[in-house]
């Protein structure tokens, strides 16, 4: 099985839309949405639900009032602003590191799990789709992401590809994404913030020696950045190999929640059939260049 | 020797499991004897550094060698550090897998680059 | 006062809407905390005068006081210490900077020295600032952090944040007088525009909407609004030509000069809204 994730740098170039596409046109494939602070392909690939947990993903110390002196141990070591000054633990503040823990002379403090989010194994009409949601103002995001990877092994039956939603950005939680992958699709704008983020999110692709591709999202929009985006990226051994055109009617399509497979936007249609075929194709290149 | 194979389940028909920093759990096996263990991978919740912590844990079991589908840069920082080999295993079984290391058939990482995407499938 | 924008869906128009508003009101301090992907500069072009870097303390291992003995890996939450055949192994991206690995050594031989993890730029005498994390970093906070103490407070701050509704999000918008939250009519902006909503009021700050690329063709979130009492301060409309402008690093106000009235009315109603 091979695992794509779809990234992007910036947000809204169309990640979501593109892979729910895919699920549509992909015939061997398990799906997974890793933009677990604001998840959105489940609105739009519905389903019945097959699992669901709650994930701890955080520590948190406890103290215990009963050993506590109070001796202010703790507070002196607490480098996250976490220990009150009446020796309480701040929740949103608190790091989990147990550094209070360490130097409690009285045993008093312990780190407990705390839940951060919600993991869930959707079955839809379009193949087993996991995916999760990060509980509000919680840390962790990398950690739910991974979380979320993990859930696919569980219920595999032999698909051939693994598609994976990213989230915008840089972080953690989009390193936890592509951590793994086969190779990464950057969907990108031709605007000069999406080129710009686009750079940045190819060069953390480079960090960890993931293979990238490029797709060119509402490419007519502005043809001159899109032309400078897939020389810059052509130059640097980053393929483009999808280029989709600006269609209001798309956003009309995603109201009714349908992707633009099913609202009919057949130039679309056949503009993201092309960038799956293209990047099918590359993939195996790069299997037989190896071997 | 003692070898340590990343396992999909906690017996020796288990499927090797093609993750290190995030398998199932640990074989550890003493390929002279045969006399095996088997630990669970602590490292397999964590986001950042289950290589690390699942490297660690080998290591502490003083394992010459580790059967693994694949190895990040920063597990593979580790276990070098430790004097530890890595082998590429097969889709078989841990109980196949400690065969085929003992006759000599499996294939050494040699370098702690991003595996070949692709070539293993 | 200070401003925050957000959004929950990535794309919804924060940018446009932090930078228009920062150009409409001018004696102000744009502040991009969008630090994995800042896009501020591409549309306010400050004249960028310094840059800081920022750093994190990172343990370091004293060898001729080091014995191997683990205690540092062992207290390490974040799996960013290995100890093998009594070397320390340490993965600096990971260190959460906590200090635990200090604490835990008996032989004094964890010390700290500082790594580089993100840059503050700074421009136009302080008023426009951007935090860029490097990349590979894993932790956007020490950024943000750095950022934040560099907040005017005699004049308004307009905060830009990343997307999402993460820790990220959090620390920036911590401590802020108003939140503005940026969404687009679209069954995504709407669920994420829930999310965000229900983050700033489990913070408990006062907050409005603004709709990006509205349409009469969905209403949804002019309807979600009303039902839940969330004033909408502004409906900037579709429009072709806003977003061609967009693509070229043109915002709203500098395209049409009604708009630079209307921001300036949302600055407005946002210091209406923050005093109530």
């Amino acid at each position: 099985m091979k695992q794509i994730v779809f990234i992007s740098g910036k947000g809204g170039t169309g990640k979501s839309t593109l892979v729910a596409s895919l699920s549509l046109l992909v015939e061997s494939k398990i799906i997974a949405d890793c933009d677990v602070d604001a998840p959105n392909l489940h609105l739009i690939i519905p389903g019945e639900r097959r699992k669901a947990e709650h994930y701890y993903g955080a520590k948190q110390a406890l103290i215990d009032p009963n050993l506590c002196v109070p001796c202010e141990r703790c507070k002196s070591v607490c480098r996250f602003d976490a220990i009150t000054e009446d020796i309480r633990i701040i929740p949103a503040n608190c790091e989990g590191c147990g550094a209070c823990a360490l130097v409690c002379p009285q045993n008093a403090i312990s780190l407990v799990d705390v839940k951060t989010g919600e993991a869930y194994v959707d079955n839809t009409n379009r193949g087993t789709f996991s995916h999760a949601l990060l509980d509000i103002g919680e840390e962790g995001s990398g950690k739910l992401v991974t979380k979320v990877k993990e859930n696919l092994p569980e219920f595999y039956n032999g698909e051939a590809w693994a598609l994976i939603d990213g989230s915008p950005g840089i972080g953690c939680t989009v390193i936890a994404s592509i951590t793994g992958a086969d190779a990464a699709v950057a969907v990108c704008e031709p605007t000069k913030s999406g080129k710009s983020d686009l750079i940045r999110v190819l060069g953390l692709t480079r960090h960890f020696g993931i293979p990238a591709y490029v797709c060119i999202n509402k490419y007519d929009l502005n043809t001159a950045i899109a032309c400078e985006i897939e020389s810059e990226c052509e130059e640097n051994g980053f393929p483009v190999i999808g280029k989709i055109k600006f269609e209001p009617a798309i956003v009309r399509a995603l109201q009714s929640l349908k992707t633009p497979l099913e609202a009919g936007l057949t130039e679309v249609a056949c503009q993201i059939e092309n960038f799956w075929e293209e990047l099918k194709k590359c993939l195996t290149k790069t299997e037989e260049e190896i071997c | 020797m003692v070898i340590a194979i990343s396992a999909a389940g906690s017996d020796m028909e288990s499927r090797m499991d093609q993750r290190f920093g995030r398998a199932a759990c640990f074989a550890i096996i003493d390929t002279e004897t045969m006399k095996y263990e088997f630990l669970d991978n602590a490292a397999a919740a964590a986001s950042g550094g289950a290589g690390i912590s699942a490297a660690q844990t080998v290591a502490d079991k003083n394992v010459k060698a580790v059967i693994t589908g694949n190895v990040g840069p920063n597990a593979g920082k580790v276990l070098s550090a430790a004097g530890i080999e890595v082998y590429y295993g097969k889709d078989v079984t841990v109980k196949e897998n400690a065969e085929l290391f003992k006759k000599g058939s499996l294939e050494k990482i040699t370098s702690s680059a991003p595996r070949h995407y692709g070539l293993r499938g | 006062m200070k401003i925050a924008v957000l959004s929950g869906k990535g794309g919804t128009g924060k940018t446009t809407v932090s930078a228009s508003l920062a150009a409409a009101v001018g004696q102000c301090q744009y502040i991009d905390c969008d630090v994995e992907e800042p896009n501020g500069a591409l549309f306010l072009n400050p004249r960028i005068e310094s840059e800081t870097p920022v750093y994190v303390q990172i343990p370091e291992v004293k060898e001729d006081k080091c014995d191997g003995c683990g205690d540092c890996a062992r207290a390490c939450m974040f799996n960013a210490i290995a100890v093998v055949k009594r070397k320390v192994i340490i993965f600096p991206e990971l260190c959460h900077h906590c200090g635990a690995c200090g604490i835990a050594c008996t032989k004094n031989a964890v010390y700290e020295a500082p790594r580089q993890t993100g840059v503050i730029e700074s421009g136009d005498n302080g008023m426009f600032l951007q935090g860029k994390l490097n990349i590979g970093e894993f932790i956007t906070i020490p950024v943000i952090n750095k950022l934040k103490q560099m907040m005017r407070n005699d004049i308004p701050v307009i905060l830009d944040c990343t997307p999402g509704a993460s820790c990220t999000v959090v620390k920036t918008i911590s401590g802020t007088d108003f939140c503005v939250l940026v969404t687009e009519p679209t069954p995504f902006g709407l669920h994420d525009l829930k999310i965000a909503a229900a983050l700033v009021k489990k913070m408990g700050i006062r907050f409005g909407v603004v709709i990006n690329k509205a349409m009469d063709s969905d209403k949804s979130i002019q309807q979600y609004c009303a039902r839940h009492n969330i004033a909408v301060l502004m409906e900037i409309p579709y429009e072709r030509r806003i977003a061609e402008n967009y693509s070229r690093g043109i915002l709203p106000v500098h395209m049409d000069k009604t708009y630079k009235e209307k921001f300036i009315k949302l600055f407005n109603s946002i210091k209406a809204g923050a005093a109530s």
